[in-house]
């Protein structure tokens, strides 16, 4: 963001050094799965991202939360390598992966799924799945393969819970279905660190709590889970560390006990979070 | 020295032309997100009509630019903007390519029609033929004037973006039309300003270009062709920058003269020398298409809105093949002559329409040079005894496979545009360099005779036989492609051609992907050349003709790029309707051209073509129940009608 953008913002204090959020209350942490260190881009006059870092740990369900524009999905991008980074490094188990394209760092683990679709729309939503499975079949394994999922593509489907026919057309789904059907294709590559880009607008209540559970049940198994979601209640009734964005720069991160009370806080969000599933969904024709 | 100064004002010329083509190109690219490759084509009827209003009737120069560059050519852009491009909004790139795909052969085929292609037009020099000395080189009032004029567009274009509110968000619309549309600019208008710039500078490019072309006469589809130069000097700026672009099309200039005046000619075969300035910029293209950086892969958020046609399992399609095959068995005794002939071929092009179903109706990847690979395929089996030989046929198959590997790689880490583009290319520099070369093609008219391919324990291929024999060949392919789609690496293509992010972020390898499919079009493209050579007993270079690639893959897209079938039918329709316009008058000798652009245009809006017609789709299932069988392939496109049709095989 260029000086004088916002005056509002400008002076605003960080609640929580970024680089160092706190640590789960139930104790210690090892090397984190994912790790994204000073990352900026710039779109133009834009700045999407100033400095950000943040780390995902195995076990954990990290949220990632902000209003609209506030560099969310860029972050995304830039962790999965489709945005290259004008500054800031990202790390995958260590492993520094900044230089190395997304097919690349998808074979060490990564899987994401997309706020606005990428399905395969030609594909039924068992083909979308099935595609990930063979992808995961032409790598070496990866560090650790977690298991506990299922191999084939219809009981992947029913696993996320996508209801009716794996062999409609992925293309004629209603929203909350196909992005059911596109985490389960993410979740095809057994990935050890999985990014979520509001993957409950669509969804109803009752499915909302559903993936909830699923996710918590992702990480115990030994994933790192990034999750970008509205959903406020969820995110902080399931995610054990909360980052905070706000006109590209994290604001702050901690428990979610931590967040919600964090005036800088409640002062980004305040009358901000109702215009969440706008930009949600299939471009529309 | 002066000899050096001459080929530098000759190659500044040149380039100046070529760089306001480009210009054109570039504006209208990234003002509209299309593009346009009838931009060469605009240029062509814009130079035959400024020929038409001051050569032919005599009106004053200055009255007749006037009215071809503000009248003419904005008129048609509005037409072309409001009728073709607006309702394409949102449509994939593949699909807007070949709307104006179909709008070149609109205006070649009008152009054929008004401007009989037999006689000779020539525009002379616009102040006539004087010239100043400067440096001791003669730099005549019309090399002046082109030079002024590239000077004026590059500085009048700069002051426009940066001035006028369209201006600035033409330029915005490059990066985000989403943006423009939620900063409150009217896309459409802006859309409209671009054609309108776009197919003025092609206009003025046509016009600056028809006297320096004198010698050999207004020639249609050299000037549509133009474009290709065009686009050599817009990779340069990345199909973005303005500045780069001018600058690329200068250099271009140059390059492409200096190549004329001090390559060792002593060195080169006569017949290659002659072809220097067509083959340069080609050359050219491909060089800087080595360097520029990689496209950015974009999370666009796409979902496709037609679901795709089902895919037959493999009994269906065996049994589509055999239906096929007995097809030909019970019709070719009731034909003979010239339909014999007319069929054999057209099924001949089918399998070159088939492998354009894997390569552009599967993977989404546009070839303009099908029949170029059909004529290296064709060369090759002639070139192995004569033709007619098994290892011949195999020789052939590797040799275009090959062939198209090369032709994709280097476009492999830009975006499906640019690969579509350099096949224009290649075919191009192919056409000049190797087919009409007589060290390749030697003899009167540059035929390589190709033997039929000769039948185990048969003397020879009867015309009948050999009908049922490209019969099979065309069935095998069929089988083989959908085969293919049905395979790992047909899902592969579908969903690399869906969600390339996606693709990518499952962690797989979209260049071997390309690639792979490329060659294998390819090479079955050159399966199709030693059948269709066998039929014709020769290949020549009018075989692989720019247009007949073109009109052959609208055919296909016409009646639906993502079946068999319309592969098929696609391949048959390109050899039928040339014989059927030599029965017609001289005004439709293009026959092909007009019915390909006008049937491309009209369906433009129905992805899967005349096969995937809700209409005809309907039909069949009332007619065939709840299992169609259909015809050849057992594939009526069903799946057009939205979600309904679900179990695919
Ligand atoms: N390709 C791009 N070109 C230009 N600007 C961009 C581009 N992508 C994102 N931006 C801008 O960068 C900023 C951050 O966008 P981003 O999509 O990352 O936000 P987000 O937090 O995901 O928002 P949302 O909650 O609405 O999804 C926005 O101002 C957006 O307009
Ligand atoms: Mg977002």
């Amino acid at each position: 963001m260029p000086p004088g953008n916002r005056p509002s913002e400008r002076h605003r204090v960080r609640s929580v050094p970024p680089a160092e959020p706190a640590a789960r209350a139930s104790g210690e942490r090892g090397e984190p799965a994912l790790e994204a260190r000073g990352v900026s881009v710039r779109f133009g006059g834009v700045a999407a991202l100033t400095d950000v870092s943040l780390a995902a740990h195995p076990g954990q369900v990290t949220g990632l939360i902000g209003p609209n524009g506030a560099g969310k999905t860029t972050l995304f991008n830039v962790i999965t390598g489709l945005q290259r980074p004008d500054h800031g490094r990202v790390t995958i188990a260590g492993r520094d992966v900044t230089g190395l394209g997304p097919h690349r760092r998808a074979r060490l683990g990564l899987a994401r799924t997309f706020q606005r679709l990428e399905l395969f729309g030609t594909l039924s939503a068992a083909e979308n799945v099935r595609v990930g499975l063979e992808a995961r079949g032409s790598r070496r394994s990866t560090a650790g393969a977690r298991s506990g999922l299922p191999s084939g593509a219809a009981a992947l489907l029913e696993r996320v819970g996508v209801p009716g026919a794996p062999d409609a057309p992925a293309a004629s789904l209603p929203t909350g279905s196909a992005r059911l059907v596109e985490l389960a294709r993410a979740l095809a590559i057994d990935p050890g660190v999985l990014l979520l880009d509001e993957p409950c607008s669509g969804l109803d209540d009752h499915e909302t709590a559903a993936l909830g559970k699923l996710l918590g049940e992702l990480a115990s198994e030994g994933r790192a889970v990034l999750l970008v979601e509205h959903d406020m209640d969820l995110v902080l009734q399931i995610c054990d560390l909360v980052y905070v964005l706000d006109f590209g720069e994290i604001i702050a991160s901690g428990t979610p006990d931590q967040v919600r009370n964090d005036p800088a806080v409640q002062s980004a969000y305040l009358g901000r979070v109702e215009r969440s599933d706008e930009r949600a969904g299939p471009v529309s024709p | 020295m002066n000899v050096f100064l001459s080929y530098t004002v000759i190659g500044v010329t040149l380039g100046a032309i070529y760089a306001i083509t480009a210009t054109g190109l570039v504006v209208t690219y990234t003002t509209t997100g299309v593009f346009n490759f009838a931009h060469g084509a605009v240029g062509m009827v814009a130079a035959f009509s400024f020929y038409q209003l001051w050569q032919a009737w005599h009106w004053p120069l200055l009255v007749a630019l006037a009215v071809v560059l503000l009248v003419e050519a904005p008129i048609l852009a509005v037409l072309v903007e409001t009728v073709l491009m607006r309702r394409l909004h949102g449509a994939s790139t593949e699909r807007s390519l070949m709307v104006t795909l179909g709008l070149l052969v609109i205006l070649v085929g009008l152009a054929t029609a008004v401007w009989n292609p037999l006689t000779s037009r020539t525009v002379p020099p616009f102040f006539g033929t004087d010239s100043v000395r400067v440096l001791g080189v003669y730099v005549s009032a019309q090399q002046i004037l082109t030079v002024v004029v590239v000077v004026l567009m590059a500085v009048a274009l700069r002051w426009f973006f940066r001035t006028f509110r369209v201006g600035v968000a033409m330029r915005a619309v490059v990066d985000d039309p989403d943006l423009v549309a939620m900063a409150g600019a009217k896309p459409y208008r802006v859309a409209q300003m671009g054609w309108m710039l776009g197919f003025f500078l092609a206009a003025l490019a046509g016009c600056l270009l028809a006297p320096t072309v004198a010698t050999t006469g207004l020639n249609i589809s050299q000037l549509t062709l133009l474009v290709v130069n065009g686009y050599a000097a817009a990779v340069v700026g990345r199909l973005r920058s303005v500045p780069l672009t001018v600058v690329g099309g200068i250099v271009l200039g140059l390059v492409t003269e200096y190549c004329v005046g001090y390559l060792p000619t002593a060195h080169l075969s006569q017949n290659l020398i002659a072809v220097i300035p067509e083959v340069v910029p080609v050359i050219f293209l491909f060089v800087v298409l080595l360097v520029i950086p990689a496209a950015r892969l974009v999370a666009a958020g796409r979902l496709p809105r037609h679901a795709a046609p089902r895919v037959p399992g493999p009994a269906r399609s065996w049994v589509g093949a055999a239906v096929l095959v007995l097809l030909a068995v019970a019709v070719s005794p009731l034909l003979g002559g010239i339909a014999l002939a007319t069929v054999a071929t057209g099924l001949a092009l089918g399998i070159v329409g088939v492998s354009l179903v894997l390569l552009t109706g599967y993977a989404g990847q546009v070839s303009l040079c099908q029949l170029t690979f059909l004529g290296v395929g064709a060369f090759t089996m002639g070139k192995i005894s004569g033709g007619g030989g098994w290892l011949g046929l195999v020789a052939a198959v590797g040799v275009s496979g090959a062939v198209g590997a090369l032709v994709a790689l280097p476009t492999l880490r830009l975006r499906g545009l640019y690969l579509a583009l350099a096949t224009l290319a290649f075919g191009e520099a192919a056409y000049y360099a190797f087919f009409s070369n007589p060290s390749f093609f030697p003899g009167y008219g540059g035929n390589i005779t190709v033997r039929r391919l000769a039948l185990p324990g048969a003397q020879s291929v009867g015309d009948r036989v050999e009908l049922v024999e490209i019969a099979v060949a065309l069935a095998l392919c069929a089988v083989a492609v959908l085969a293919v789609r049905r395979s790992r690496f047909g899902r592969r293509l579908v969903a690399l051609n869906d969600s390339p992010a996606a693709f990518a972020t499952l962690g797989m390898n979209a260049r071997a992907v390309k690639v792979a499919v490329f060659a294998l079009s390819a090479a079955m493209a050159g399966l199709g050349g030693c059948l269709y050579a066998g039929e014709q007993g020769a290949i020549s270079a009018n075989d692989v003709l720019f247009f007949s690639s073109l009109t052959l893959l609208l055919f296909v897209a016409i009646w639906g790029m993502r079946t068999v079938t319309g592969g098929i039918l696609g391949g048959l329709t390109a050899a039928a309707l040339p014989v059927a316009a030599t029965h017609l008058p001289h005004a439709l000798t293009d026959l092909s051209g007009l019915v390909a652009g006008v049937g491309i245009v009209l369906l433009s809006r129905n992805p899967d073509g005349v096969l995937g017609l809700p209409a005809l789709t309907g039909l069949l299932r009332r007619t065939w129940g709840a299992a169609p069988s259909g015809d050849a392939t057992g594939e009526p496109a069903l799946g057009a009608t939205q979600g309904a049709v679900g179990a695919a095989g």
